[in-house]
């Protein structure tokens, strides 16, 4: 029974409590960019599972022989032969899947998700559970692109996976064109906020890597000197909130 | 001669990657909170698309196309990419170290950079030549450095901002993105006009 249960929550951690899109951010141009129609973000989303399946299971059997200081080029070429495949098949079978996702299909070599998650999770687990996490993950990143796709597809243009709801002659092109995948995002993101806030939880999301390495999980050069920084940094400020604080109480 | 400048001012203003075709995102948002690493992260993306889309274009045309390989492109590309950009940053860490100072931090994101692998992939897809190709790569990377620069003011303005509790942090910097790409949109149409 234990064991099941600790299967399930590697399956659902990528869909809700380490969603790679909304919680850890990871990859966000083809969601900003796929959104557009629902039909081409569900397509996105099996392009993206595919690839994190079949990444995460390999690099988890080859995990014991990829040496330690060569394993980001090995996983790269791993991640590659896949994107490969699913352009092949993509362009052969739903072509135009692939003109809606142009050059967001390939790109998936480069999307932080697949890589983060080898490096992450598949190169120190066992191939079930890489397996199970590279469907969670998928689901997750699927989960969230269709999501927004919704709203955009029926808000943008009025219509729903292609079929109208609101009449003809409705369109607010802004919201299909570049602003309002940027707004969308926004916007899906403070909900998130609001919602855990409601739950009592605090999160404050933050992209990239101005030295904020807490969020980024590559082994950079400045990945050490920085995550004491950045320790440090969140020390002074909670230090100086807690002298702030005693000055209130004081006055009180 | 026409064609370059029109693919310079499309890759800079009209097609730019950052806030027209959602392209390089991270790097976008992550480092555009100080002037300094803007400009070093602009000239470091700058240096290696021009570099990147010259020979990945000759491998390209050299190598893959004569031996039937050209299905091969995202794998080598990718590969092509990561190994010059550690060859750059040994090679300026050796020979050019003012230079490497002012850019070596920025070299090791830029592998995972999808901005630079798209201009590989597009050179090719839309089929330049040798002069074309390295003029895209660099404009692009122009285009990159500017929006970062430009995100940056706003997002100074942005500082002294009180929205909403719950769109505090990178919503409303999502908000102002969308905003300054909106002003991008009022190069739409230009570039037929200018060079149709």
């Amino acid at each position: 029974m234990n064991k099941k249960t600790s299967k399930w929550k590697i399956l659902t951690n990528g869909i809700f409590k380490e969603n790679p899109v909304l919680i850890l951010l990871l990859g966000c141009c083809s969601v900003l960019a796929i959104s557009v129609t629902v039909s081409g973000a569900l397509g996105m989303g099996a392009a993206m599972t595919f690839v994190l399946v079949c990444s995460n299971v390999v690099i988890s059997l080859l995990r014991k022989i990829i040496p330690d200081k060569i394993r980001i080029p090995c996983f790269i070429v791993v991640i590659a032969t896949f994107v490969t495949l699913v352009q092949m098949l993509v362009q052969a079978f739903v072509p135009a899947l692939y003109d809606a996702l142009g050059i967001f299909l390939p790109l998936i070599v480069v999307n932080c998700i697949v890589l983060g998650r080898a490096e992450m999770f598949a190169s120190k687990n066992g191939v079930l559970d890489s397996l199970l996490d590279g469907v969670g993950m998928g689901l997750g990143y699927t989960l969230v692109i269709t999501c927004i796709a919704v709203v955009r597809e029926l808000v943008g243009s009025g219509t729903l996976y292609g079929v109208r709801i609101i009449p003809e002659g409705y369109q607010i092109g802004i919201i299909t064109q570049t602003p309002g995948g940027f707004f969308m995002f926004g916007a899906a993101m403070a909900l998130l906020i609001y919602c855990l806030g409601k739950k009592g939880r605090h999160f404050d999301p933050r992209i990239g890597c101005d030295g904020k390495c807490g969020n980024c999980n590559f082994n950079c050069e400045n990945r050490e000197d920085n995550l004491k920084l950045y320790e440090n940094q969140a020390a002074l400020e909670a230090a100086a909130a807690a002298t702030e604080a005693e000055k209130e109480g004081n006055k009180a | 001669m026409t064609k370059v400048l029109m693919i310079a001012f499309m890759m800079i203003f009209t097609q730019n990657y950052v806030l027209v075709q959602f392209l390089a995102i991270c790097p976008f948002l992550g480092v555009s909170q100080k002037f300094d690493s803007c400009i070093g992260m602009s000239g470091a993306v700058i240096f290696v698309m021009t570099l990147a889309s010259a020979v990945t274009w000759c491998i390209y045309t050299y190598v893959m196309v004569p031996l039937g390989l050209a299905y091969l492109s995202t794998i080598i590309f990718i590969l092509v990419i990561a190994a010059l950009v550690q060859f750059v940053e040994i090679f300026l860490k050796k020979f050019i170290k003012p230079l490497y100072n002012a850019l070596g931090v920025y070299l090791p994101l830029i592998t995972t950079n999808c901005a630079v692998l798209a201009v590989t992939l597009l050179n090719i897809s839309e089929k330049y030549n040798l002069l074309e190709s390295c003029v895209d790569g660099f404009s692009a990377g122009v285009g990159f450095g500017l929006a970062l620069i430009l995100f940056c003011g706003v997002r100074k303005a942005l500082e002294r901002a009180k929205p909403p509790k719950s769109w505090a942090g990178l919503p409303i910097t999502l908000v102002a993105a969308a905003l300054t790409s909106m002003t991008f949109m009022g190069f739409t149409g230009i570039a037929d006009k200018l060079f149709g």
